[in-house]
């Protein structure tokens, strides 16, 4: 009898050990953040790329209307590729698409704007990475959907066309 | 004499004290108990990122306006979760961490104190 219920819980724990593997190897090391929406979006106060001015994330984000804040730098690649898809976004009326300079040169980021067009109508410098970090982001390209100040929808890395759909449905 | 001597060597001994460089100490108990978010599995201390650059001035802002260690905790597990945490919380996706040492150690205990029990019997 003794030696049964040894074999038993011999068995049992192989079984266990054998799902925590099977589970867990076949998980990603990598972690990604929970993607939390409906959070309100930070208040802060930062300077805009092409005038200098400095100016209240108060001023730029109204209620009731949809805003796109995309996190770009011109030594970003991905970056690059989702030009487009913001600069189709742009041409919606519902739609007001603010950019975030992330850690970047403004010479170039004004190069990186002048040769593949600006889709955005205001863009914030985020010179040492601290207002992304308020935003929840860590790195670039990320989008955030805000509607009457809250954060609805993010993405992390680039836009493409099924990302493009998913958002033009999103604020219609 | 020798008591001059003993104060003059108390004096450089306390001298020493100040040279410690502890300016940043707060800010770095903070950032060692902080995950980088890009080279996972190194604290934002140890890390040299961008990312984890950006967290550390990020931690000096919010100590200069006035933050306390749990807030500045409480602020970063908002955006990014608990996993950000190398000392997260008790929550529902935690509890096994937590209660399963303490399971164990009362289930071994009951055992051994079972045992014990009947050797004495």
């Amino acid at each position: 009898m003794k030696s049964k219920s040894v074999q038993y819980s011999i068995i049992l724990i192989f079984l266990i050990i054998f799902v925590v593997f099977y589970k867990s190897l076949k998980d990603t090391n990598i972690y990604t953040p929970d993607v939390k929406i409906n959070n309100d979006i930070p208040i802060f106060s930062t300077e805009l790329l092409i005038s200098n001015d400095e100016l209240s994330s108060t001023k730029i984000f109204e209620t009731d209307k949809f805003y796109l804040l995309n996190i770009w730098a011109s030594w970003c690649v991905p970056c690059r590729d989702e030009h487009p898809i913001l600069m189709s976004l742009s041409k919606n009326n519902k739609l007001t698409i603010i950019g975030m300079n992330y850690k970047d040169n403004k010479k170039n980021a004004k190069s990186f704007l002048d040769e593949l067009g600006n889709p955005y109508k205001k863009i914030i410098v985020d010179k040492n990475g601290t207002n992304s970090i308020e935003w929840g982001a860590f790195g670039v390209p990320e989008t955030f959907i805000i509607y009457n100040n809250k954060i609805i929808k993010k993405y992390i890395g680039p836009l493409n066309q099924e990302l493009l759909m998913e958002i033009q449905k999103l604020i219609k | 004499m020798k008591i001059f001597k003993a104060y003059i060597i108390i004096f450089f001994i306390l001298l020493c004290k100040n040279l410690f460089a502890d300016e940043n100490s707060q800010r770095n108990e903070i950032t060692k108990n902080l995950r980088c978010l890009i080279c996972q599995g190194q604290s934002v201390y140890d890390s040299d990122s961008d990312f984890a650059n950006s967290m550390k001035i990020l931690v000096d802002k919010k100590l200069d306006q006035g933050l306390s260690e749990k807030e500045i905790y409480i602020f970063f597990k908002e955006k990014y979760g608990d996993w950000i945490l190398y000392d997260p919380g008790l929550n529902k996706n935690t509890y096994l961490l937590w209660l399963l040492p303490i399971l164990i150690f009362v289930f071994g205990g009951a055992i051994i104190f079972k045992r014990s029990i009947f050797k004495n019997n």
